[in-house]
């Protein structure tokens, strides 16, 4: 239970900190460390169970049988990174509280900050992948989200944007790969698939795998060449850039790499894939970064060159190379965060990240420029310092590598050059902003900054100073626990010490650090030289293929999508007709095998008007109140039909329907032409009964074959427990109200919402009505007559009293609240034609909205009412009664149901009818007054 | 009498189709309604086709299918309601554009043949 906790508390935190909109800074800073620290604890608490070997698991089951459970799973690894989110994240939220100026939403970023801390305390713990890819993709969404914080910058629109279009596609590559893991394995949960590396490796499909998911961990990690979303992200807030590009986002994907360094690892193709795509990273990135003016941009580069630092050492074949690769992922989180931060108190107070502009600041900011030189100081790898140990690591494993078959020594000098690059810029980020003369133009007056912003950088550079100094008592445990869980089992003796004594990495070492200084000093001629080459702008090149893709794609949308309805509709039919059509082409005989039931005459008669009725609506399609007309003989042949093949309940539900439907379409006629106007021509008529015959002989072919073949039907059962369990005998009905009566709420829903739809469509409509018929006539004057208004007003309360009846019978005879609803309503709708809406409004005020609601309502609650007896969602429940005088008696509470049903399909049909029918009055009154 | 029932809902399906191609609203609406008709009449005769059997337990000694029965008549009540959607919608377009083509527009003469 407690490992569901870590991610859940996180996610609370989230919501907490985005209610803390009222409350002072402080607290709301409180509020969000809170949840986080909590989470902390609990680790900690996990801790030892952990280094002794164990691995924690939760799973709770949503989806069994597709293999989508949630489950959670904290081995080494996994918990090596959850203190670095952890941990890093509370410094991180610790410092937005004092660098946030007071303008910014600080709960927001909050919100946002403990949002990705989820995501990424997701990834770390899953126990299945395809639940670690939804946390992955949620990193995508979530940094984006942090990086366009201040949305107000086109720089950090553009920056997220470009972000979440490289990290969302290596997500797709990457849930792709996964895919293909589950398959392959036949398994989706991770414990089988680190344990499957045979049956991967042997299989078919592996080259393809691999490249998938490497692709999604590249580009998560700002590999070369997927590299340029980082340094434009960091147009972000520097506490989130602290954040993503420490600890974090960048770090997910190097923790792909080691996840799934069990299962993928230790083909030929692994190691030159991972090892190169490292290597050009390290190189590419190191020189870059020594050229960038901005602080920023620096450690953006520098961060991508520890990247492909760290990628390089997963693809050297040695189990050391993977755990000092390991270890230089704690050693670049804590220089890199406290780097950010320092970055960020100097920008908080000069105004500017311009190295050019930022000189001499030693004397402004001694006590964080020392801590700046320090962080500085482990990026270069300068003894004493934690990242001297695992670039002295590295180096040694360089050594003992064949990665490039005979041209292996090739590595080893590169790794020294890029190290070389990197203690040249790290000298320049020491150099240039805290000595090198004077400040040239800054905004503002630089100083200290507030005493407790020092704070989170004042612990992360003392974790880089132990973990230099005494490395074998700090890192040694979680080293060991995590680079068990890498390596699967084994793991070499290794031994992180100071001093080794005089060797080639030492040496390598020296080298590094005298070139680097070397080519700081001599850095001028290293500017001419790339001054003087081509830019290269990936920024440009990116956007100018974005905008190649979206014009294509609006060319291919406009080609297809004309706006024309009617085009639409034949593509659809067209391709109707061929997918329906072709099988019935490979169907051997049409005709089934039951036994036909001969023609009589009453059934010949009721087709031949049907027939008639539909293709005289045809034939008249243009004159409206004909067509009109002829479609309700289908309607009415229709429901006769329904009478005739054993269906009551049908026929009324019909009949009642077709009343209805007809007297809407009457009204509608009213504001629509009265005429269609003659518009296609012959060809488009031609075409158009071509397709249409065609799909009438397809569905008319597929309806003969299903209805000449035997039916096996599960009725059986509706028909057997219908009295038993549903105690009613309208077996149609107990399906309706309690064997499918979820299907009914649902339904009376539809009925609902579409009534809601028709109120919505209807207000504020401009009239567009005639005053006169098509033919110039004018209305009659005398629009209620007087026989039907004496009529419908006596009919009234018989009708009411027939649907109440149809109501009470339903169940156990035809009827039922469908039909019952139906008539009622058009016993109203008879008032509403006979009187005017007016004159019901005078008498009768209703809101048919919150009729359909309370219906709605009754349904839902009779429904949940079995859970009060402890059955499930919509049990029906009935008795006998013998009530004096009545007689016997049955009571159900699908009884209760069928009224929900009742009371919405009259206020939905009642509302859709008098909005509509309410128009016309007014129009007439308008009309009047003109 | 298979034969007739089929055909009388191929019939129903070509009508339909034939209507909701055309040009204007209140046609498409018409072929819709003539559709639902020819769709409920196909689900409706899933449970095959028989005469004097209502599912109502006690009035015979064979029952016709009652589960299709009571989908098609959810259906029909559902289909009127859209019916309904549609022909406001159709209201609303008029009022709003000035004209009841189903594209919005009414097609310049010129245009009219390939439209």
């Amino acid at each position: 239970m407690t490992l569901l906790w870590i991610p859940l508390l996180s996610l609370f935190g989230s919501i907490i900190s985005s209610l803390t909109g009222k409350l002072t800074r402080n607290q709301s800073t409180g509020l969000t460390l809170l949840m986080p620290v909590i989470a902390l604890a609990m680790t900690v608490n996990l801790a030892p169970a952990v280094f002794a070997g164990e691995v924690i698991r939760y799973s709770a089951e949503w989806v069994p049988l597709l293999g989508l459970n949630l489950s959670f799973r904290l081995d080494g690894l996994a918990l090596l990174f959850v203190f670095m989110i952890l941990g890093i994240g509370i410094l991180v939220i610790f410092y937005t509280r004092y660098y946030l100026s007071s303008k910014d939403s600080m709960p927001k970023l909050f919100a946002y900050l403990m949002l990705f801390m989820t995501a990424m305390l997701g990834i770390v713990m899953s126990n299945n992948v395809l639940q670690l890819w939804l946390f992955w993709e949620l990193t995508s969404i979530s940094s984006f989200l942090l990086i366009s914080y201040w949305w107000h910058k086109s720089e950090a629109r553009k920056g997220a944007r470009m972000a979440l279009t490289i990290t969302g596609g290596g997500g797709l590559a990457l849930l792709a790969g996964l895919l293909l893991l589950g398959d392959i394995v036949g398994s989706y949960d991770l414990d089988t698939i680190l344990a499957s590396r045979e049956i991967i490796q042997a299989h078919a499909l592996y080259e393809i795998t691999l490249i998938l998911v490497l692709l999604g961990a590249f580009t998560k990690s700002a590999q070369f060449p997927f590299h340029f979303w980082l340094p434009h992200a960091m147009a972000a807030p520097t506490p989130v850039s602290a954040y993503l590009h420490s600890a974090t986002m960048v770090k997910a994907g190097i923790f792909l790499l080691a996840r799934f360094y069990p299962a993928l690892a230790g083909t030929e193709l692994w190691f030159i894939l991972v090892g190169l795509t490292g290597l050009a990273t390290l190189l590419f990135a190191a020189y870059v970064a020594l050229f960038k003016h901005d602080l920023k941009g620096l450690l953006a580069y520098s961060t991508i060159s520890h990247l492909g630092l760290i990628t390089l050492l997963f693809g050297l074949d040695t189990e050391l190379a993977t755990v000092a690769a390991i270890f230089h992922i704690i050693n670049h989180a804590t220089f890199k965060a406290s780097l950010f931060m320092a970055t960020g108190i100097i920008d908080h107070e000069t105004g500017t990240r311009d190295m050019r502009k930022l000189n001499g600041m030693w004397r402004f900011m001694p006590y964080t420029a020392t801590l700046a030189m320090v962080a500085a100081a482990a990026m270069a790898g300068v003894p004493l310092l934690n990242g001297f140990l695992s670039k002295e690591m590295f180096f040694a494993e360089t050594l003992h590598q064949q990665l490039l078959g005979s041209m292996s020594w090739l590595v080893p000098v590169l790794a020294t050059v890029a190290a070389a690059f990197s203690v040249a810029y790290s000298a320049r980020f020491i150099h240039d902003v805290f000595f090198n003369g004077e400040p040239v133009g800054l905004p503002k007056e630089p100083s200290e900054p507030p005493r407790y912003m020092r704070i989170p950088i004042e612990v992360l550079v003392a974790l880089c100073l132990v973990v230099g100094m005494f490395p074998h008592f700090v890192v040694d445990g979680i080293l060991q626990a995590a680079s068990t869980a890498v390596l699967g089992g084994y793991v070499p003796e290794f031994k992180i010490a100071i001093w080794h004594g005089f060797n080639l990495p030492l040496l390598m070492s020296a080298i590094a650090v005298c070139g680097g200084l070397l080519i700081y000093t001599q850095r001028k001629y290293l500017f001419q030289f790339q001054a003087s080459l081509p830019p290269l702008n990936a920024k440009k090149a990116f956007d100018g293929s974005v905008y190649v893709m979206i014009k294509w794609c609006q060319r291919k949308i406009s080609a297809i999508e004309n706006g024309s309805l009617q085009r639409y509709l034949m593509l659809m039919l067209v391709v109707v007709l061929i997918s329906a059509g072709w099988p019935l082409f490979e169907m051997s005989q049409l005709v089934g095998g039951k036994q036909p039931t001969p023609v009589d005459i009453h059934n010949g008669i009721g087709a031949a008007l049907l027939m008639i009725g539909a293709i005289g609506t045809v034939i008249w399609h243009r004159s409206r109140m004909v067509s009109l007309l002829m479609i309700s003989v289908v309607g009415l042949m229709v429901s006769v039909a329904f009478t005739r093949f054993s269906a009551p309940d049908l026929a009324l539900t019909q009949l009642t329907v077709e009343v209805v439907t007809i007297i809407l379409l009457m009204l509608a006629l009213f504001f629509l032409p009265q005429r269609s106007p003659k518009e296609s021509s012959s060809i488009r008529v031609l075409r158009d009964l071509g397709i249409a015959s065609a799909i009438g002989v397809v569905v008319g072919s597929i309806c003969y074959a299903l209805i000449t073949r035997p039916l096996e039907s599960i009725s059986d059962f509706f028909l057997a427990n219908a009295k038993t369990g549903g105690g009613g005998t309208n077996v149609v009905n107990v399906i309706l109200v309690d064997f499918r009566g979820f299907d009914t709420l649902g339904e009376i829903c539809v009925l609902g919402i579409a009534a809601l739809g028709i109120y919505k469509l209807l207000v504020n409509l401009p009239l567009f009505m005639p005053g006169s018929d098509s033919e110039g006539r004018p209305w009659a004057k005398e629009r209620y007559p007087l026989l039907l208004a004496s009529i419908s007003q006596s009919l009234l309360p018989l009708a009411l009293l027939v649907s109440f009846y149809i109501f009470l019978r339903g169940h156990n005879l035809p009827g039922g609240g469908f039909i019952a609803g139906l008539v009622t309503a058009i016993a109203f709708i008879l008032q509403y034609i006979a009187h005017g809406s007016n004159w019901i409004a005078e008498r009768l005020t209703i809101n048919y909205r919150k009729i359909i609601a309370s219906g709605i309502a009754i349904a839902l609650f009779t429904g949940v009412g079995s859970w009060a007896f402890g059955r499930p969602f919509m049990t029906t429940w009935f008795e006998y009664f013998d009530i004096p005088l009545i007689g016997e008696i049955e009571l159900a509470s699908a009884l209760v149901f069928d009224l929900g049903v009742y009371i919405t399909v009259v206020g939905a049909t009642l509302m859709i009818l008098a909005s509509l029918g309410k128009l016309t009055a007014s129009a007439h009154k308008d009309e009047v007054k003109v | 009498m298979e034969l007739l029932y089929a055909s009388c809902v191929g019939l129903l399906v070509a009508c339909g189709v034939f209507l909701i191609l055309r040009s204007r609203t209140f046609p498409v609406v018409l072929g819709l309604t003539m559709l639902s008709y020819a769709v409920n009449l196909f689900l409706f005769s899933s449970g095959r086709l028989s005469l004097n059997q209502a599912a109502v337990l006690g009035y015979s000694t064979d029952y016709a299918d009652p589960l299709p029965q009571a989908l098609v008549l959810t259906a029909i009540v559902i289909g009127f309601a859209m019916t309904a959607f549609v022909v406001i919608l159709a209201i609303r377009g008029r009022a709003d554009l000035g004209n009841d083509h189903v594209n919005g527009q009414v097609p310049d003469k010129d245009k009219k043949g390939k439209a």
